[in-house]
Parts: C-alpha cells; sequence; structure tokens
C-alpha cells in the first residue's frame, strides 16, 4: 500500500529516490491490488498519466505529483461519467479550469474517482457504477458525495485528490475516511468544467491526507477564471503561510445549537477533545448561537433541488450523453432517456426541484427557502463578530454499514445538517481526523468567514498537529 | 401551510420530461410527501422583511471585455453526440403534422 503526503513524495522525487514514472507505477500499482474490493476508481489510464510524468517539471510547486479526479470535474481525453449511466460513453473533449491549474503546477491527474451520481448522495451508493467501500472501515460507506476521493486517499490509492462539495460533499467524506477535506470559499475555486449540481452551491476542492497538503492544492487550484464568472477576482494569497504560527487569543465559536443530544457520542467526544486542544494551545473558546440552524436542512433541499432540476435539463438525449433508442417524436425522446439515464435519487430531486419552482408552489418553497437562506447566512455575520472561527461536528454519526436499507431519504438528507451552512452562506470550511478510541474514523470541523483560508487552515493545522501528539 | 399539499409526482414527472414507471410514481410520492412535510417547517420563520439571497456572495456586474477567443472546434463539440450527420447533431423529426 502506497502511504506518504505530498510533502513526503516530493522530497522523494527531488532527490531522485523515485522517478515521477515510477510514482505513477506505483500508484498504478496500488489502484489494481485495491480498488477491486474498494471501488473508489472508475476509470485510470497509466499510459496517459505515463506520458505526463515522463516530462514532468520538478521545479514546480507539485512537480510530478498524480492527483486523483472525481469523476463530475472534467478531464481531458477521460470519461467524466459523473457515476451516471446518461454520461456511460461520455469523454470530455476539455479540461476543468481546476485541472489546468494542477497541471500547470506540475500535477499529473490520475484517475476518475466513483461518486453519488451526479453528487446527489450522502454515502456513494448512488452510483451507477456501484457502491465504494471504506478502507478505513471496511463494511461502512465512505460518505458521498465525493466517495471514490476519500477512499483513494484513505485507503493508499491516491497522495491527494479533488473533490466537490455542494452540501458536505468534500467534508463528510473526509470525516468518515479518517483524511483531511477542505471546501473553499465560494468562488475562490473556478467551477468551470465541474459538472454543474446547484450552481449558487457547489465548490470544487482538495481530500488530502493532511492540512498542509490541503493548504499546498488550494494554492494550485484557486484564482479568478474568465471562464467562472462567480469565481472571485479577490487576490489570492499563500495559504500555507500561516501554518505552524500560533493560534495563541484566536475566538473559536462553538455553537451551542450543535451540543446536540442527537449526536453520536464519538462525535461528541471529538468535539470535547477539540475543545479541550484548542483551550490548551490558547485559543479562546466562545459559545455562540445560530439561531437558525435547525433550518439548513430544509432551506438547503429546495434550493439545491431547483438548481439542480434546472441544470440537468441538459442531459436530453441530443447533444451528448445517452439517447433512448426507438422513441416516438421529441417528448418521448425526452422523457424516455432521462428515464433510463439517471438513476432513483437524480430523478427524486429532479421532481422535487420541479414541485418547488412550478406555478403555485414557488413563493412557498423556493423563494421561501431563499429567504431562510438569507436569515442563515446572517446568523454567520453575526457569529464572525464575536469569533474568528466557528468549531463543530462533520456529521452526527460515523459512518452508517453499507446497504443500510432502513434509511429514508429524508434521513439520509438530516445528516447534512453540519455541513449543509457552509454551502448556504458560502463559507470556508475543513475536516480534519479526530479519531476516538474503539470508533469509526471520526472528524471535526472549523468553519471561516469569506475568503478567510490562510486562519482556517492555520488553526487547522494546529489542532491536527496537537491531536496526533 | 399546515397540511402541506401531497404532490401529484405524476404531473411534475412530465414537466420535468421524465417518464417514470408505476413504481416509481408511487415510491416518489411516499418519500417526497416525507420530504414536503418536513420542509414546511420553514414557515415557522419570520421572512416579512428579509430578501431572497440566490447567491453566496454579491457578484455585481462581473463583465469581462468582449473579446474574441477560441472555443471547441465543431468536431470537437459533436464527438459525443448521440448521432451526428454532416457536422451537426441529428436529431429526430420535430414538425408535427396538422390534425
Amino acid at each position: 500500500m502506497l502511504s506518504g503526503t505530498i510533502s513526503h513524495w516530493r522530497k522523494q522525487l527531488q532527490n531522485g529516490s523515485i522517478s515521477p514514472t515510477e510514482l505513477v507505477e506505483e500508484i498504478a500499482r496500488s489502484i489494481e491490488t485495491r480498488n477491486p474490493a474498494t471501488n473508489a476508481y472508475l476509470s485510470w489510464n497509466k499510459e496517459a498519466a505515463l506520458a505526463e510524468a515522463a516530462k514532468a517539471d520538478l521545479s514546480l510547486p507539485l512537480g510530478g505529483i498524480p492527483v486523483a479526479i472525481k469523476d463530475n470535474i472534467c478531464l481531458a481525453g477521460e470519461p467524466t461519467r459523473c457515476a451516471s449511466r446518461m454520461l456511460e460513453n461520455f469523454v470530455s473533449p476539455y479540461n476543468a479550469t481546476a485541472v489546468e491549474k494542477l497541471r500547470a503546477a506540475g500535477a499529473i491527474p490520475f484517475g476518475r474517482t466513483n461518486m453519488d451520481e451526479f453528487a446527489m448522495g450522502s454515502y456513494g451508493e448512488n452510483s451507477a457504477f456501484g457502491a465504494t467501500d471504506n478502507p478505513a472501515a471496511p463494511g461502512h460507506v465512505p460518505g458521498g458525495s465525493s466517495s471514490g476521493s476519500a477512499a483513494a486517499v484513505a485507503g493508499g490509492m491516491a497522495i491527494a485528490a479533488l473533490g466537490s462539495d455542494t452540501g458536505g460533499s468534500i467534508r463528510q467524506p473526509a470525516s468518515h475516511c479518517g483524511v483531511v477535506g477542505l471546501k473553499p470559499t465560494y468562488g475562490r475555486v473556478s467551477r468551470y468544467g465541474l459538472v454543474a449540481f446547484a450552481s449558487s452551491l457547489d465548490q470544487i476542492g482538495p481530500i488530502t491526507q493532511n492540512v498542509e497538503d490541503a493548504a499546498t492544492v488550494l494554492n494550485a487550484i484557486c484564482g479568478h477564471d474568465a471562464k467562472d464568472s462567480t469565481s472571485s477576482a479577490i487576490s489570492t494569497e499563500n495559504f500555507a503561510a500561516e501554518l505552524g504560527q500560533d493560534i495563541k487569543g484566536l475566538r473559536i465559536g462553538l455553537p451551542k445549537e450543535y451540543l446536540s443530544s442527537g449526536n453520536d457520542a464519538a462525535v461528541s467526544a471529538a468535539l470535547e477533545q477539540s475543545i479541550r486542544t484548542l483551550t490548551d494551545l490558547g485559543a479562546e473558546i466562545t459559545e455562540i448561537s445560530l439561531p437558525h440552524a435547525e433550518a439548513v436542512v430544509a432551506a438547503y433541499y429546495i434550493i439545491a433541488c431547483a438548481e439542480a432540476s434546472s441544470n440537468l435539463s441538459r442531459f436530453d438525449g441530443i447533444r451528448y450523453g445517452f439517447r433512448a433508442d426507438n422513441t416516438a417524436g421529441l417528448d418521448d425522446l425526452y422523457s424516455r432517456t432521462r428515464e433510463t439515464g439517471f438513476g432513483p435519487e437524480v430523478k427524486r430531486r429532479i421532481i422535487l426541484g420541479t414541485y418547488v419552482l412550478s406555478s403555485g408552489f414557488y413563493d412557498a418553497y423556493y423563494a421561501k427557502a431563499q429567504k431562510v437562506r438569507s436569515l442563515v447566512a446572517g446568523d454567520f455575520t453575526a457569529a464572525f463578530g464575536q469569533a474568528d472561527l466557528i468549531l463543530g461536528p462533520v456529521a452526527p454519526t460515523p459512518a452508517p454499514r453499507l446497504k443500510d436499507t432502513s434509511l429514508s431519504p429524508l434521513q439520509t438528507y438530516l445528516s447534512d445538517i453540519y455541513t449543509i451552512p457552509a454551502n448556504l452562506a458560502g463559507l470556508p470550511g475543513i475536516s480534519i481526523p479526530c479519531p476516538q478510541p474503539g470508533s469509526l474514523p471520526t472528524g471535526i470541523q472549523l468553519l471561516a468567514p469569506h475568503f478567510a483560508e490562510t486562519r482556517l487552515l492555520r488553526a487547522a493545522y494546529a489542532l491536527e498537529q496537537a491531536l496526533a501528539r | 401551510m399546515d397540511t402541506p399539499p401531497q404532490i401529484d409526482v405524476a404531473y411534475i414527472a412530465r414537466l420535468a420530461k421524465l417518464e417514470l414507471t408505476p413504481e416509481e410514481t408511487e415510491r416518489f410520492s411516499r418519500d417526497l410527501n416525507q420530504v414536503l412535510a418536513y420542509v414546511a417547517q420553514l414557515e415557522q420563520w419570520d421572512t416579512t422583511h428579509t430578501e431572497p439571497m440566490y447567491h453566496p456572495l454579491p457578484a455585481f456586474d462581473a463583465l469581462r471585455e468582449d473579446t474574441p477567443g477560441t472555443s471547441l472546434s465543431n468536431e470537437a463539440a459533436l464527438t459525443n453526440a448521440p448521432a451526428q450527420g454532416d457536422g451537426q447533431f441529428r436529431v429526430p423529426k420535430v414538425v408535427e403534422s396538422a390534425h
């Protein structure tokens, strides 16, 4: 099994202990050995990666480092299927901007990681190409929707990976797999080439083995992009600049609404351990309130599904993707293409989204949800007046067992309660491991104000280092 | 709303251009009525003086210079087409005959 962080392999590459092509070979061997049992990857092209490795520029910040790419982020010449039958034969004709930026930093995009179909799911089980097993907790889900990216990093099949986060899809699988997941501020990373689920919530970010690597990858992929008008023109900085600086006096807000009795004992224990550790490091823990915390799941599923029903209308069987055979006219072609191409959760969300946007229900659901979204964002604006960062759980429980059919869609949606707020408000958030004895992997989440990733990473790094001692 | 309306899944599926099986229609009705009963809780929050938030960051007039650039070639744009011919997407006949 492959182990070692980006910074480890960078040193190995630079001192000549291993060549970039040998590193690609090593990762390919690890995938070939471990993927049959985990299904973390949907496809990988060793020859293309070897060709890039042969001309790797080791002077670049990610020179020679292979990075796995979630299946909904366009990779030129490779399948980009969003784990959906609808795109089973789709090969992307271009690269996402985040991929272009990784390549410009010397990285080698390698492998397409499994996911919930069109990023809709919390457990990775909605993939049309089979569920992913959790290498850190076999027999359990790896979380979702970036299930394969988290499993690949946790299972020694990738050094680092890109995921996407619409309601927690980077942070929650990272937590369930015992790795680090960073959702940047909305607009920090271009969404160009990310197959859209909910455009006002989606954001690309890294899943890595530690906080330092997350900062390194964010440094590579961030920045304004003329191809995404919502990408921010705010200047980028070196996000690793404050790693290792102390956090004395940093005010950490603890939302009283997050101290729920519904949290699993391991989740509560991780939160308590983090509070103690941060206090020992000189941070000031201060209780805050997010009065609309219980409204987030309802607002989120209305908004996300509404945006999805609009975004996924492009899958109509005309220009790309699957097209049903022997249809009778245009409407029949659309309806039967979409019936066959989409899986059940995608259909469920398209129907919910279409309903909340339909005549007579728009104001009661969609407009209301957007107003409640304002209230949720306002909670954070007020909270960040009292605190520099906010601490909380990632998910109410560790990973459920695979194929646990006792959970209804609503129960699954409710498990996103702690990750959704960052997407509604556009905030950056990070999940770092906080393992508890005798428990499945458990993470802890820190949230920061818009564009305060440097502060977020500094505190996450300090907490990570202290928890490891 | 005290009792949320029951969703007519068959009707909404037609709007969304989705052909569902009877089993799917039944299952989605049950699932989504449960979800709608849950989201009805949004009513409890007073939003009389609250503006809707359609976007997480204020992004006004994010315009760029209108300079021509390169785009996907015709050939590349057609590589994933389910059917094509003469450099175009091939589609079923859409002009309906008069009844």
